[in-house]
């Protein structure tokens, strides 16, 4: 069986001697007979894309409902003209979020990481740190297995998906993720990791899933800038010696508790939260289906 | 769960339900129905008919059925390259009672004249439940090389099936049996760890009783 709490992971890694992606992969083999050279392939094919998915971003690809596309390259030009605030790597940060969010907006190949809508958080703060840091694609590679292995506990102890746990669930799960792979890059110990990680889902609990006319869109596309940035925070915070005083594992629990208790207006319907508001409702009437009604 | 259930798929956007989902659904009815549809009538439910315009659902659908993957780019142009190859799509909504949100039925013909009437569900994270097979229910995933056996509804077919597969070593993961309501006839649906041989089905039409024979293979 794969790992049921990040605490297991930690003590796991500790008594093997193991640095904590390895002992994530070793588990995954010996819960799937898999074999060791595909699994790191997969994974290192992951981060290909994400970075293929950057690079093939366009500013001028829309969605089909015509409501996404183009702000990746507002934020960058912006930047490049001195207008913004954040540093360099900041501004990269959240063009990059917006780039690959954009991307899964637009049709285009992506990773779901954990999921479709929340896709842009690892690669937002994964592709800027390579940059400025000038990482070997063998460390980025290494830290994808910490998120993996961190979002997997969440799955199983709570939900991944927004129509289960609303979007703490799933930019929530995606921030924490990257908020343990960012501290792993910086070479953070394993519990600073698991520090960074519960900061991070922490920070976002409670977050509803309320797509404007059930679309991966609004405000999908701008919180991946929100699961983004707070898992810089948080990872900054672990990296500094902050800690977090409640345990990765009952953070997940708490998660889960929370989607268990959110009206399901609240989970994927798109009939709560945004969704429900004035403007909301006045998109999703000009996007309403143009199928006619049949009877089988 | 694999460590790839949580980074990954590698899939084109927006959705994997509405999106990745639905290019399984088309794959999983194409390689059920055994040859490229030439006709399709795709009836969406609930969430797919209300939200599918938005997400490529629709184009989803056609592009499985044109034999694509969920990764595959061409999957936005996939009702430009149904028209160039001559499939004829025609979209409808419809409400089935009880059905998942996402569900979408497909009625397909081949250029040879077979026929598929199919309803599958996307449960999310790209995994799909194919929910009825020519309007019996069913329920499997697609997942495994699957065999699908209509048959008079009367002892021994089981037994034959079983046999015919351990004669061409294929071992038999699951086996579900369902009959339609009117007792007319009986779809069993076997999830195979091997491959299914042509073979198989071609010693299994001919059966007295045995009224159609459709298999998928994982691998293409
Ligand atoms: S609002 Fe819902 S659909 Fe959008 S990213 Fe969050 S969980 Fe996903």
């Amino acid at each position: 069986m794969a790992y049921y709490a990040i605490q297991q992971i930690l003590d796991d890694a500790a008594a093997r001697g193991l640095p904590l992606w390895e002992t994530i992969l070793e588990e995954d083999l010996r819960s799937h007979q898999g074999n060791r050279e595909d699994t790191w392939n997969t994974m290192a094919r992951l981060w290909e894309v994400m970075q293929e998915t950057s690079r093939t971003y366009d500013p001028q690809d829309r969605s089909r409902s015509g409501l996404t596309g183009g702000d990746g390259a507002r934020v960058q030009e912006a930047a490049a003209q001195g207008k913004l605030l954040g540093g360099p790597f900041v501004q990269e940060v959240i063009a990059e979020a917006l780039r690959t969010s954009e991307c899964n907006a637009c049709m285009k190949r992506i990773v779901a990481a954990p999921t479709a809508g929340s896709c842009g958080v690892l690669p937002a703060v994964l592709i800027p740190t390579a940059k400025w840091e000038k990482l070997e694609d063998q460390k980025v590679v290494e830290a994808l297995f910490v998120a993996a292995g961190f979002g997997q506990v969440v799955a199983a102890r709570a939900s991944i998906a927004g129509a289960q746990g609303g979007c703490q669930a799933e930019i929530g799960t995606a921030s924490a993720m990257a908020a343990a792979a960012l501290t792993y890059l910086k070479d953070g110990t394993p519990q600073m990791c698991s520090y960074a990680f519960a900061m991070a889902l922490n920070g976002l609990l409670g977050l509803v899933c309320d797509p404007v006319a059930g679309l991966v869109e609004i405000p999908c596309v701008q919180r991946n800038v929100t699961g983004a940035l707070n898992a810089l925070g948080c990872a900054d915070m672990a990296l500094a010696g902050v800690v977090c005083r409640i345990p990765a594992d009952e953070a997940i629990d708490a998660m889960g508790d929370i989607g268990d208790k959110m009206p399901s207006e609240l989970r994927e319907t798109g009939r709560g939260g945004l969704a429900a508001t004035p403007t909301g409702k006045a998109i999703a009437e000009k996007l309403l289906s143009p199928l006619s009604e049949e009877t089988i | 769960m694999n460590l790839f259930d949580i980074l990954g798929p590698v899939m084109v956007g927006p959705s994997s339900s509405h999106t990745a989902g639905a290019v399984k659904i088309g794959l999983v009815a194409r390689r059920l129905l055994g040859d490229a549809p030439v006709q399709a009538h795709i009836l969406l439910h609930g969430s797919f008919a209300s939200t599918g315009n938005g997400h490529g659902t629709d184009r989803a659908l056609v592009a499985g059925l044109l034999g694509m993957e969920p990764d595959d780019l061409r999957i936005p142009k996939s009702l430009e390259l149904a028209e160039d190859v001559g499939m004829h799509v025609r979209f409808g909504s419809v409400h089935l009672r009880g059905a998942h949100p996402n569900t979408a039925s497909l009625s397909l013909k081949s250029k040879n004249g077979r026929e598929l009437q199919m309803v599958a569900s996307s449960l999310g994270g790209g995994r799909i439940q194919v929910c009825q097979i020519d309007g019996v229910t069913t329920n499997f995933s697609g997942e495994y090389n699957t065999l699908v056996v209509h048959n008079q509804d009367q002892p021994g077919y089981v037994a034959l099936v079983a046999t015919v597969l351990a004669q061409h070593n294929v071992n038999i993961a699951t086996m579900q049996v369902f009959r339609e309501t009117s007792g007319r006839f009986a779809v069993m649906v076997v999830e195979c760890d091997q491959p299914i041989p042509r073979d198989v089905v071609e010693s299994l039409e001919p059966v007295h009783g045995i009224l159609k024979v459709s298999y998928m293979n994982v691998e293409g």
